[in-house]
């Protein structure tokens, strides 16, 4: 930017404007870049400000396009020395009665009558990408970034043909270029005949295929959520979830380059969902925890072999299971099955009304020590910030 | 470098184009500075439109959150700006790339119109650069005119500057200080380049170099010691220097705070250099705002008559006129300057033609008479040039807004009704809408702050007054306008004002707001 300016102040006491003026336009795009960062940076403060209430409001669910949340933000407005808004009013232009409402009369700013083309206080729909908005996140609920189990370092290296060159092995000759450079060589030395259409090469024509190495990071980090879907588990229990694992989807996916989501959903049995079933099934039933983390265990077995993936099962519940014998098969499970291969297993009890919320307190019972496992109650919505510094807090 | 750089110059096929509506405007009498048309992407324009027209401003997160709104606006499809073109001689204008001829063709039109309006009008008197001093007869000019506004260069040179102090002090630290500035901007005195003030008189510090001189009674020589005793005229001399009125600064109310704070506030020099830069480009902007109506209105008025009476074939008056009718569109609870302005010349220059003003017209009662009133003097346009040179939004308004032209164009006042919670249509009557409107173009829509004394309460506070015109300042805006105002004066500030009737001082020390009853 100060290059810029500097550069700017050149044009200064030339009597002509400078012929070359151009380059003023082409600078701006950098120029304003910086203005645009700096607002975005104030912007994002914002944010962090109302983000406690932001997310209990639940809005920001829908990702829009691919990877954008779309976020109101007021326009800043500098104070100034004006006057009170509502005593002010203004002049018109159109139909209507005196007493008639100013368009939709709930809008609480309507273009002022002032006769200057002020933008007035409008709201500003500000995007914020998804790793912004998990940047955002981690600063705010101070997330450790998450320390690897040291699988990051798994990653293929591909041979990937991107150019040509004049030496190489004779396997990777490339037949079309080899001809045309010779070809072109015939006609420009003018040995090439018409009648007689012969090109042969000689080696200066001879071209080959050269490659890049490239390593790409292998996809690493599975999330698998089991949430149970018994009687007692109601709608908002089920909001709950859903807000709780948007944001835990958008963490570990800053996180991790290539994170994978399965979903379980569970009553007496459990059986594996696609996303969308995962968040709207309603059903009923009773509650056998154990199923899903035997699911969960196989899933692992099947697809996620421990020493390339970073493994996060996430259970939600509200904690009633159906007999103290289950309870022991999960706690079961979950110490030699799923604990051994996993980063971290989470536990997240909602509050219910019907729930005795009694299985958060059997598994603290068991693993109170294990810093594997990761409990946290949630109560409400307020609760949900809370609730993910828990989880996501230490790092695993 | 320029060889590399984008190149936004006209193609040639506009560059025709361009110098046809040249002519014709140049036919139908507009003057104007040279105009020199680029050609920019629509992200260039709106980076360019974000920088208010130049090219190169200051560094400031505004122009960031003005870029981001226009960018949004114009990628949803929400708005596009067709044309933009700055008061700089000669005149830079901006199109479109992308738009079609026929658009392309308005803008110009419309640019030129402008830039004869720049040149023109009295207001813009004010941003001649080569001016020096007071502009005393702001329609007296040189011929030919061909005045200094190299405004471009001016403000890029106050980008550098900023871009010093930030490279010496931090953004954060100027940044800061520059919103503070921005929240005073609109402290200044509109008229300060025409008033013959704004410079302090030397004489009056003479005056205080002076000694006291006791008059003395006329006496004989050997009388003297009798007459005028020693010791009265010490005692006298006394008298007076105690007596003598406390030199008041301001002397009188001063309505341009920021000039008054650059002359007396404890600024350090880059403080000073950044308060005068904002100062310096809120005036420049002045004429603008102070002219928006009348200028959109001339601009909307002469792209219709060029375009429709010489410069577009059949072909293209379907797109003219879509195009047009978007321009003029008006909203509910909005007025639009290009509607209302170009109505309004329009109807200046059919009173003018048909004689419809003068003694006789205003005397008339006869309504059928009045309705068929045809005096064939077609001195409409050359009224209307003398208008544009002449008047300002304000004076013209109060000037040619008449009950029959409040009627026609469908003008109401509109107001918040507390009882239904919403904004409503208030009166279509002529007086509320003529009062409404001069209210809201009077210093901009803006209250009247003055600074009143720079040592209230002897303690070297600074005390403003706020000419209450019956609407209260917003309060929590004046609270934090009086921290920025606390951080330039480095004590004290009051602000005396009026809210719910009750007259009241507004004050803030540096830590705590406070609010106590108040009379000046």
């Amino acid at each position: 930017m100060r290059g810029t300016c500097l550069a700017a102040a050149q044009f200064v006491g030339q009597k002509e404007p400078p012929l070359d003026r151009i380059c003023y336009t082409s600078e701006v795009s950098l120029k304003i870049d910086q203005d645009h960062g700096r607002f975005r940076q104030i912007v994002r403060g914002r944010i962090r400000q109302n983000l406690r209430k932001y997310i209990s409001q639940g809005e920001l669910v829908g990702r829009k396009g691919k990877d954008l949340v779309s976020i109101p933000i007021p326009h800043i407005d500098i104070p100034r020395f004006r006057y009170g808004d509502k005593q002010r009013g203004g002049v018109g232009q159109g139909d209507g009665n005196p007493g008639d409402p100013i368009h939709g009369g709930d809008e609480k700013q309507p273009g002022q009558g002032q006769a200057g083309s002020d933008a007035g206080d409008h709201i500003l729909e500000v995007d914020v990408t998804l790793d912004e908005l998990a940047a955002i996140l981690g600063e705010e609920l101070e997330l450790p970034d998450i320390q690897d189990k040291g699988k990051n370092k798994i990653s293929n290296a591909h041979d990937r043909y991107s150019g040509i060159r004049r030496v190489g092995p004779e396997s990777l000759r490339h037949f079309k270029r080899t001809y045309r450079e010779a070809l072109k060589r015939m006609i420009a030395s003018g040995t090439f005949q018409h009648d007689k259409p012969v090109v042969v090469p000689v080696p200066d024509d001879k071209r080959y295929r050269s490659w890049k190495t490239v390593t790409e990071p292998v996809a690493n980090a599975v999330i698998i959520y089991m949430m149970d879907v018994s009687g007692s588990m109601g709608d908002e229990q089920k909001e709950i979830v859903r807000i709780e694992s948007f944001w835990i989807d958008a963490w570990l996916t800053k996180q991790y380059k290539g994170l994978e989501s399965r979903f379980i959903i569970h009553d007496a049995v459990a059986r594996e969902v696609d996303r969308d079933t995962f968040f709207h099934t309603r059903e009923s039933g009773g509650t056998m925890i154990s199923s899903a983390y035997k699911l969960c265990s196989q899933i692992i077995d099947a697809d996620y072999p421990p020493d390339e993936w970073n493994i996060y099962p996430f259970h939600f519940s509200d904690g009633d299971n159906w007999s103290m014998d289950d309870t022991l098969a999960c706690v079961d499970v979950l110490k030699n099955k799923v604990l051994p291969r996993a980063n971290m297993f989470a536990y997240g009890q909602v509050e219910s009304p019907y729930g005795s919320g009694q299985f958060i307190k059997d598994l603290r019972e068991h693993f109170g020590r294990d810093e594997r496992v990761v409990t946290s109650e949630i109560r409400d919505k307020d609760g949900i910030v809370g609730s993910i510094k828990d989880f996501l807090g230490k790092g695993k | 470098m320029s060889k590399f750089a984008l190149n936004t110059a006209l193609p040639r096929y506009l560059r025709a184009e361009q110098e046809r509506v040249e002519a014709v405007a140049r036919e139908y009498g507009l003057d104007f500075f040279p105009v020199i048309f680029e050609i920019l992407t629509y992200d260039q324009m709106n980076e360019i439109a974000a920088y208010g027209g130049f090219p190169s401003r200051y560094p400031h997160w505004r122009y960031g959150m003005e870029y981001e709104q226009l960018s949004k606006s114009y990628e949803y499809g929400l708005s596009k700006i067709y044309e933009m073109v700055i008061n700089n001689n000669p005149s830079y204008a901006y199109l479109l790339e992308g738009n079609s001829l026929t658009d392309q063709k308005l803008v110009m039109a419309h640019v030129y119109a402008h830039v004869d309006f720049f040149k023109n009008n009295f207001c813009f008197r004010s941003t001649d650069l080569d001016q020096k001093g007071n502009i005393i007869d702001p329609v007296r000019k040189t011929s030919p005119y061909d005045p200094d506004r190299r405004w471009i260069d001016k403000m890029a040179n106050h980008g550098s500057r900023v871009a010093r102090h930030i490279e010496r002090h931090g953004i954060n630290k100027v940044e800061d200080f520059i919103d503070r500035c921005l929240s005073l901007e609109n402290l200044i005195d509109p008229w300060q380049p025409f008033s013959g003030r704004g410079t302090t008189k030397k004489g009056d510090e003479e005056e205080d170099e002076k000694p006291i001189e006791v008059p003395r009674l006329r006496a004989k020589e050997y009388m003297e010691s009798f007459i005028n005793p020693e010791e009265y005229i010490e005692a006298k001399k006394k008298q007076l220097a105690r007596d003598k009125p406390e030199r008041k600064v301001p002397e009188r109310p001063e309505r341009d705070v920021l000039g008054f704070l650059l002359d007396h506030a404890p600024l350090e020099r880059w403080e000073r250099d950044v308060l005068e830069v904002i100062r310096d480009e809120a005036l420049y902007f002045v004429p603008q705002r102070q002219t928006k109506i009348m200028n959109e209105g001339w601009a909307a008025y002469w792209h219709s008559k060029i375009l429709t009476e010489k410069i577009l074939d059949a072909s293209e008056i379907i797109d003219y006129a879509d195009n047009n009718a978007g321009v003029m569109a008006t909203a509910p609870g909005r007025l639009n300057p290009y509607k209302v302005g170009v109505e309004l010349f329009r109807y200046i220059e059919e009173r003018w033609n048909k004689g419809r003003f003068g003694r006789e017209w205003e005397e008339c009662n006869d309504l059928d008479a009045k309705r068929s009133w045809d005096m064939r003097l077609g001195l409409g346009r050359q009224k209307i040039f003398q208008v544009r040179a002449l008047y300002n939004d304000v004076t013209f308004i109060d000037e040619f807004l008449t009950p029959d032209f409040v009627l026609e164009q469908k003008l109401y006042t509109f107001g918040f009704s507390g009882r239904n919670d919403r904004f409503e249509i208030e009166s279509r009557q002529f007086r509320d809408v003529k009062e409404k409107l001069l209210f809201s173009l009077t210093n901009f829509g803006d209250p009247y702050i003055r600074v009143i004394d720079a040592n209230h309460q002897n303690r070297g506070e600074l005390l403003l007054e706020h000419q209450h015109g019956g609407v209260d300042l917003r309060a929590d805006y004046a609270r934090e306008t009086l921290v920025s105002l606390v951080r330039c004066w480095k004590r004290p500030v009051s602000v005396a004002t009026r809210l719910d009737n009750k007259p009241v001082l507004l004050r803030y020390d540096g830590k705590e707001h406070s609010m106590t009853p108040y009379k000046l």
